[in-house]
């Protein structure tokens, strides 16, 4: 893979920035995340999270079932914040 | 991992991290801290990173204008290689009863004695700065332009690497279980990796620092108390500054990345070490916004997350040398104002640990204070 393929589309970090920081110590999902805003976005890591945990998993020699993902956040889906105000004014009536 | 540190800082946080800095840059050589997670694992990590000058104590003042004037130079000082993010873009406080508006009155006279350049906004002078502000529900506001925000991760990653650089051992996965102390001193430190003989242990591990304390049985009167906060799908540039009310309980700003980001307190969570996120947030959140900022309820939520604020009665942190045991001191009880305060924490601790002239003479914050009753409560938190 060409090393500036962007492979966080949410926050535009490519392949190289995230080898650069693992080179530079930043080993774990949760570091690389809060330095270059990688699974922060809107799909939260579904489509970066394999492809940062498997350059962890080669550069520390671990088994990629051994790397750790990022904490999941809710709401699963995106959810508009007018439709959650709605539905617990309804809770109050 | 050493076996034996001139000082040991416990906690990964900008507090640790700005310690850590400031005692190797006067030439501590032999520092290490330890962190039982990850660097910014913390509430420094999960905060809103918001900074303000605009408080109603003159500690609190003269801590956060200070602080600010640090973060203007943040990268050139720390020379960071990326960049801490600052943006100096405005903080408007809003009120909702005449109250509250006699309260930032008095609060702008003390922060004028130090030069803050805050001031009292009419409704039509705040929706010039925030069109979409529902202003039927508000008395009037207040607004100091150089407030703002930072990126919490850079920053601290940037004293973090400072001091990395100037030879601070950082151990990161590496949790303390105990602090030996004999005779009243500090003589070592016992983690799960090991121990380390120290004279010197400094605590700055915020939602954890009643533990540590504990440790070498100082009791302190803090408690820790979940914080939640939401992010939302970014979009183009629509609200300059942070809006916050004490009254209505919220404060939301949109950061350079786009999205909003909100949080809001509560006074009836449990006081425990939970930071797991719950839907009555959301929902609160949800409800405020719609009032307060309608057109932002369009957004769809993201990512909503929790950390710990670190409460002490008067809401100002202590600095503090230990009376009781020696080489004992802590940097604790933010009361949810850690970030902002970062720089001049390290500052002053590392002036307290190294017997140096104070820059800013914090002695009033220290523990002692509980008990003589001699509080200095802060009336502007949220
Ligand atoms: C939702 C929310 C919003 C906030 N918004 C703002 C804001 O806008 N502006 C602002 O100024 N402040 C804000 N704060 C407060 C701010 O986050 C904190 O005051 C600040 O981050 C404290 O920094 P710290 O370094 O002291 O603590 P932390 O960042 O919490 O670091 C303490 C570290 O100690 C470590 N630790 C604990 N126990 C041990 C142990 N036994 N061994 C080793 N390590 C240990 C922890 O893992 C942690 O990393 C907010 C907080 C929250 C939760």
């Amino acid at each position: 893979m060409d090393e500036n393929t962007i492979i966080c589309r949410c926050s535009d970090v490519t392949l190289k920035e995230v080898r650069n920081l693992i080179s530079e110590g930043y080993i774990t999902f949760e570091e690389i995340k809060r330095i270059t805003r990688i699974g922060m976005g809107p799909c939260q890591g579904k489509t970066c999270g394999q492809l940062v945990m498997r350059e962890i998993a080669l550069a520390t020699g671990k088994n990629i079932k051994d790397v750790k993902f990022q904490t999941n956040r809710p709401p699963v889906v995106g959810v508009k914040l007018g439709l959650i105000a709605e539905e617990g004014r309804k809770d109050e009536d | 991992m050493k076996t034996s540190a001139d000082i040991v800082i416990i906690g990964g946080g900008i507090s640790g991290c700005s310690i850590a800095y400031n005692l190797a840059k006067k030439g501590v050589k032999n520092i290490i801290v330890l962190e039982k997670s990850y660097i910014c694992s913390g509430s420094t990590g999960r905060c809103g990173a918001g900074v303000r000058m605009q408080w109603g104590t003159d500690m609190n003042c003269k801590i956060a204008k200070k602080s600010i004037e640090f973060y203007e130079h943040a990268n050139e000082i720390l020379e960071y290689d990326r960049d801490v993010d600052f943006k100096q873009s405005g903080y408007l406080l809003i009120a909702d009863t005449d109250k509250e508006i006699e309260q930032f009155k008095k609060n702008i006279k003390i922060q004028h004695k130090y030069g803050i350049p805050s001031r009292m906004l009419n409704l039509d002078e705040a929706r010039e700065i925030v069109p979409y502000l529902n202003t039927s529900i508000l008395k009037g506001a207040a607004y100091c332009e150089k407030d703002g925000f930072l990126n919490p991760f850079h920053t601290t990653d940037a004293f973090y690497k400072a001091a990395k650089k100037l030879g601070v051992e950082f151990n990161t996965f590496t949790e303390v279980t105990n602090i030996i102390v004999k005779s009243d001193k500090v003589v070592g430190v016992v983690t799960n990796n090991g121990n380390i003989a120290t004279n010197c242990v400094v605590n700055a591990t915020n939602g954890w620092s009643k533990e540590i304390s504990e440790m070498v049985g100082i009791d302190i009167p803090v408690y820790s108390e979940r914080h939640q906060i939401l992010a939302t799908e970014p979009v183009e540039p629509m609200q300059g500054p942070m809006v916050m009310s004490f009254g209505l309980n919220l404060y939301v700003q949109q950061s350079p990345e786009g999205s909003f980001i909100m949080g809001r307190g509560d006074s009836n969570e449990p006081r425990d070490l939970r930071m797991t996120s719950s839907w009555e947030f959301i929902e609160e959140m949800a409800k405020t916004i719609d009032l307060i900022l309608p057109p932002i309820s369009k957004l769809r939520v993201v990512r909503q997350w929790a950390g710990l604020y670190n409460m002490t009665p008067d809401k100002q942190p202590i600095y503090e040398k230990s009376k009781d045991v020696e080489g004992f001191y802590m940097a604790v009880g933010f009361s949810g104002h850690g970030f902002m305060f970062g720089p001049i924490t390290g500052i002053v601790m590392s002036e307290m640990i190294l017997d140096e002239e104070p820059t800013i003479d914090v002695s009033m914050l220290n523990l002692n204070r509980f008990k003589t009753g001699n509080l200095l409560l802060e009336p502007s938190v949220v």
